[in-house]
């Protein structure tokens, strides 16, 4: 210890001879550019990083090597040198059909798992046929209203052998059922059915506002597909815990690092509540975080995000199995960093977004494509955003050794300022009594708000680049690029499958099957079974969730 | 005397819930002086015509990014007029393809806000064409 007080100090008096013999004389004649350094958190950025910065840090935690606690340079000791990270471009628009031979252009291109977008009113969990899902049918996603939909969607495509992500939240209990039915018929071995449930409903109330329920009984349903999951589908993920939309509602990258991790905790505490095992159900969590363009604030974020989340589970839950406490994540590049003005410099923001990712050890990635700020790709943009990954991938070397930034003055400086940033969050959620009652006071909220409008402006004042927007800004009549554009009668091809798929079904088991589900509602009964039953008799997305709000009420946002 | 302030309705139509967006114009509008009414999510046409009438508002500025524009906004502007609010802008910012800005226009849509706007330039706008 004595040794490493004394070079710590050797450390900290050569960073004093150098500021005065080498530093001051240039700053006297060449001042920098500004007075402080701010990247897009509007955090401050030292001018240098030294040995001085870490010394501190390397005595505080466990292994310093990868695949072995606290994971910081990633959970693998191999890195990418075993397996490169999966390359899942989130796709859905329009009808089940298109989005169908959208997955099978790009598998075709090499892409290794597939993600589904969904539209708003199947967020909602509305059907197509609601007078308020007029004008958004198919546009933001792929329109979903019944088994008939989910069916037409994975025609061809066997979910024994890909991994499907899917993107729902409110009612995403009903697509775990819609997935489990069309594997059934599919005739899958349950044992090796993979893939990924988003089912985060705590970012919903934080970020992006789609909820269907109040957030406790949606937290109960989030409970059931984890209790259902760890006894039918071992290899699913039945959560994806998102801190991407906080990150895109304006939280900075320590927001999102410590309100998604906060997230995780309170469902792993509801977990543990229901009766299940820490060490039985944890491992089958994962995450999705955000790559922005602060390029190594964005590395650090996961490299610390590996941290609390093993440290926690440790320490809070008592957690043994090192899968319990291995972090894994989906990252994807920031759409809110897209711009609309010359639309093609997207193209290299995300790629720069990508590298981050993979710097941090992302387990998959999706690249933005860069007519995204306009509308939902076509398929050349689609294209060239796997292209981008691919690049990153087998042209740069970036993935031919692990945590090539592992012991940079600085990432390992900043890493450290994000696990001290995070306890300082957990412990004001704490002290709300958890996250579900910090979020029903509005605290994360109130603190994305103030961050998005504190970097507005600082654009607005200059202070911050975007680059194209407000600076280097030109006629953009030059710039123009194609887009998709969604039919509208995607919403007249859909209402004629689900009125057909009404008529057809037994609407006598339909209702016996909402009767039921409802009833197990009441019993406070794991839904999933229930559930399970409704939907292999066709009932509709909207015809569930009604049924159960009869029961669970509906949520009102406060005004924060 | 002191002259009445710029009185804003800031609404969110249709399914989406992504209010960043409005909610960062709504804090700028009010640091600008004016009296700005938030709707809240999900409201439909009818419920913002109703409140833009129930507060009295000068202008209705409509956030959405989910690509129901073209179906929405007529409808507010329709509302509005049967309201006899005539004088009443809307204005739309968010998503919107370039196609369809000038038939919102045509419409009865004051201004189309694209992404990327500095919330100075609403504010100008706005103090320039309000009818005082």
């Amino acid at each position: 210890m004595a040794e490493i007080k004394e070079e710590l100090s050797e450390a900290k008096k050569d960073l004093e001879r150098w500021e005065k013999e080498t530093l001051e004389p240039v700053l006297e004649r060449h001042p920098e550019r500004k007075e402080s350094f701010e990247g897009i958190s509007l955090e401050p950025v030292e001018r240098l990083y030294t040995q001085a910065d870490v010394d501190d840090i390397i005595a505080d935690h466990g292994s310093d090597l990868p695949g072995e606690y606290p994971y910081k340079r990633g959970i693998h000791p191999t890195g990418y040198r075993g397996k490169l990270w999966t390359m899942r471009q989130f796709a859905g628009f329009s009808s089940p059909e298109k989005t169908n031979a959208r997955f099978k252009y790009l598998m075709g291109q090499g892409q290794t798992g597939l993600s589904v977008a969904y539209d708003l009113p199947a967020l909602m969990g509305l059907d197509a046929d609601s007078p308020l899902s007029e004008g958004e049918v198919g546009k933001c996603g792929v329109a979903v209203s019944s088994l008939a939909d989910f069916e037409a969607l994975f025609d061809g495509i066997s979910l024994e052998d890909v991994t499907v992500s899917q993107t729902i939240n409110a009612p995403a209990w009903i697509f775990l059922a819609f997935y489990i039915v069309v594997a059934e018929k599919q005739g899958a071995d349950f044992r090796k059915i993979s893939g990924t449930l988003q089912n985060d409903i705590l970012k919903e109330y934080i970020a992006q506002k789609e909820w269907v329920y109040p957030i406790r009984p949606a937290m109960k349903l989030v409970i059931d597909t984890f209790e259902y999951c760890s006894e039918h589908l071992p290899r699913y993920n039945p959560i994806s815990v998102s801190g991407y939309h906080i990150r895109e509602a304006g939280a900075t990258a320590l927001q999102e690092l410590a309100f998604t991790l906060r997230d995780g905790v309170e469902y792993v505490e509801y977990g543990v509540d229901r009766g299940m095992d820490v060490d039985s159900f944890v491992p089958r969590i994962s995450f999705f975080f955000n790559a922005h363009n602060d390029f190594f604030e964005e590395i650090a974020k996961y490299r610390a995000a590996r941290i609390v989340w093993a440290e926690t589970m440790r320490k809070r839950f008592g957690a043994k199995n090192p899968r319990t406490l291995k972090m894994r994540f989906h990252t994807q590049t920031a759409g809110v960093s897209l711009t609309v003005q010359q639309p093609l410099n997207n193209i290299a923001r995300v790629a720069i977004q990508a590298l981050a990712g993979v710097l941090g050890g992302t387990q998959s990635l999706h690249t933005d494509s860069y007519d995204e700020a306009l509308a939902l790709p076509t398929d050349k943009a689609a294209l060239i955003a796997l292209r981008t990954q691919q690049i990153i991938a087998e042209e740069t070397g970036v993935a031919n050794t692990v945590d090539p930034l592992g012991g940079s003055y600085f990432v390992e400086s900043l890493t450290q300022k994000m696990v001290d940033g995070c306890y300082d969050y957990f412990d004001k959620i704490d002290g709300f009594g958890g996250m579900v009652e910090a979020v029903e006071a509005g605290f994360p909220q109130r603190e994305i708000q103030e961050s998005a409008y504190q970097y507005q402006r600082a654009v607005e004042r200059n202070e911050q680049t975007i680059v194209g927007v407000n600076k280097y800004s030109m006629d953009e009549k030059i710039h123009k690029v194609d887009i998709l554009q969604i039919d509208e009668k995607v919403r007249d091809h859909q209402l004629e499958r689900l009125e057909q798929t009404k008529t057809k079904r037994d609407s006598g088991a339909v209702e016996t099957a909402l009767e039921k589900l409802k009833k197990a509602s009441v019993a406070n009964e794991n839904l999933m079974p229930a559930t399970i039953e409704a939907v292999r008799q066709y009932a509709t997305v909207e015809e569930i969730c009604t049924a159960l709000r009869d029961v669970y009420g509906v949520y009102e946002e406060p005004a924060f | 005397m002191s002259e009445r302030k710029i009185r804003v309705l800031v609404a969110k139509p249709g399914l989406d819930g992504h209010d960043r967006g409005a909610k960062v114009i709504a804090r700028a509008l009010r640091d600008a002086g004016m009296e700005v009414i938030y709707t809240g999510l999900r409201q439909t046409p009818e419920m913002i015509a109703a409140a833009a009438l129930q507060e009295d508002v000068d202008a209705v500025g409509i956030s959405i990014l989910s690509g129901a524009h073209n179906t929405l906004c007529p409808r507010i502007v329709d509302l509005l007029a049967e309201n006899g609010m005539t004088d009443t802008l809307v204005l739309v910012g968010g998503i919107v393809p370039e196609e369809d800005i000038d038939e919102l226009k045509k419409k009865g849509v004051a201004e189309v806000f694209l992404p990327g706007t500095s919330t100075q330039d609403i504010v100008s706008f706005l103090n320039s064409n309000v009818r005082n």
